[in-house]
């Protein structure tokens, strides 16, 4: 468990638009795992869509570095409760990986290298909402943040922005993920407060 | 109404006395790599959203323990069997 002193930094910045219920500001950038960091070269690393049908769309590192990159500003919000507000990365829109991909399926499971899963709707995935990203503040992103590559999905709780991403699946069915389906809230919407069950 | 099983209440009293005592005593085997060890033995994450305890021999996840407010969530299907030493009753 996050071991912060909620009594230092736990004080809401009053009146703070940019902090969602029942959140915290820090300035630092914890480091949450679920297990050991995987130590990926990106000559190794690959990235994969698998539609629905089991039609597989990958891209490696070369690939995914020659796509068009974006520079989004966003606000990250953990559900054990800290926010950081503002921070800047680099990344691929999923709108760019997605283009040729055709798909009727409505759920998205992704996968991690080190065996991690988190599953949300296809939807949050598009329109702007989400990257894969490797760099954060100018700089390749470190393993214990998620690199070589992670997913970027700012708008839900932060364990759905799957470090070390290896792969999106897609699903006519939804399939909770590895804290979905151990009391974590199937979708996640930090505004709403939607951390546990039932929230 | 069938009559060939009892509602869970009727395992109250089993599992009251294993979840009373000390479970990480409890010697458990690995469903992915049939390792065996304590529950003590685990390879614990706790920066994390919940309690990760993983296999000493093979990484795999054993169990995930996740603590909201009133409520606690317990996920074992990375163990297919836990052993518990216990007093013979009475």
């Amino acid at each position: 468990m996050a071991t912060v002193s909620r009594g230092f930094f736990g004080r809401r910045r009053s009146g703070d638009p940019d902090l969602p219920p029942g959140q915290y500001l820090v300035t630092d950038f914890p480091v949450l795992s679920a297990g050991p960091t995987p130590r990926l070269r990106t000559e190794d690393w690959e990235f994969t869509i698998t539609t629905e049908t089991g039609e597989k769309h990958a891209w490696d590192w070369a690939a995914l570095m020659a796509l068009p990159a974006q520079t989004p500003t966003v606000d990250l919000h953990c559900v054990t409760k800290w926010s950081k507000l503002g921070t800047s990365w680099r990344g691929v829109s999923l709108d760019t990986l997605f283009e040729d991909v055709e798909s009727a399926a409505e759920y998205a499971l992704v996968h991690s290298y080190g065996g991690y899963t988190t599953n949300l709707p296809l939807q949050d995935l598009l329109d702007g909402q989400a990257w894969i990203a490797y760099e954060f503040e100018g700089e390749p992103l470190e393993p214990e943040h998620g690199g070589p590559a992670r997913l970027l999905v700012p708008h839900l709780y932060l364990w759905k922005s799957a470090k070390w991403v290896r792969g999106i699946q897609l699903l006519h069915d939804d399939e909770p993920g590895f804290w979905e389906t151990a009391g974590y809230h199937n979708y996640g919407d930090p505004w709403r407060e939607q951390r546990y069950w039932g929230d | 109404m069938s009559t060939d099983h009892l509602d869970g209440n009727a395992a109250a009293g089993a599992l009251r006395e294993i979840f009373t005592t000390d479970l990480t005593a409890a010697t458990g085997t690995c469903a992915s790599c049939g390792n065996v060890a304590t529950v003590a033995q685990a390879v614990l994450y706790t920066n994390a959203p919940g309690l990760v305890g993983r296999c000493p021999g093979c990484e795999a996840v054993l169990f995930r323990l996740v603590r909201g407010p009133g409520r606690a969530w317990l996920d074992l299907r990375g163990v297919t069997c836990l052993e518990f030493a216990l007093p013979d009753p009475s």
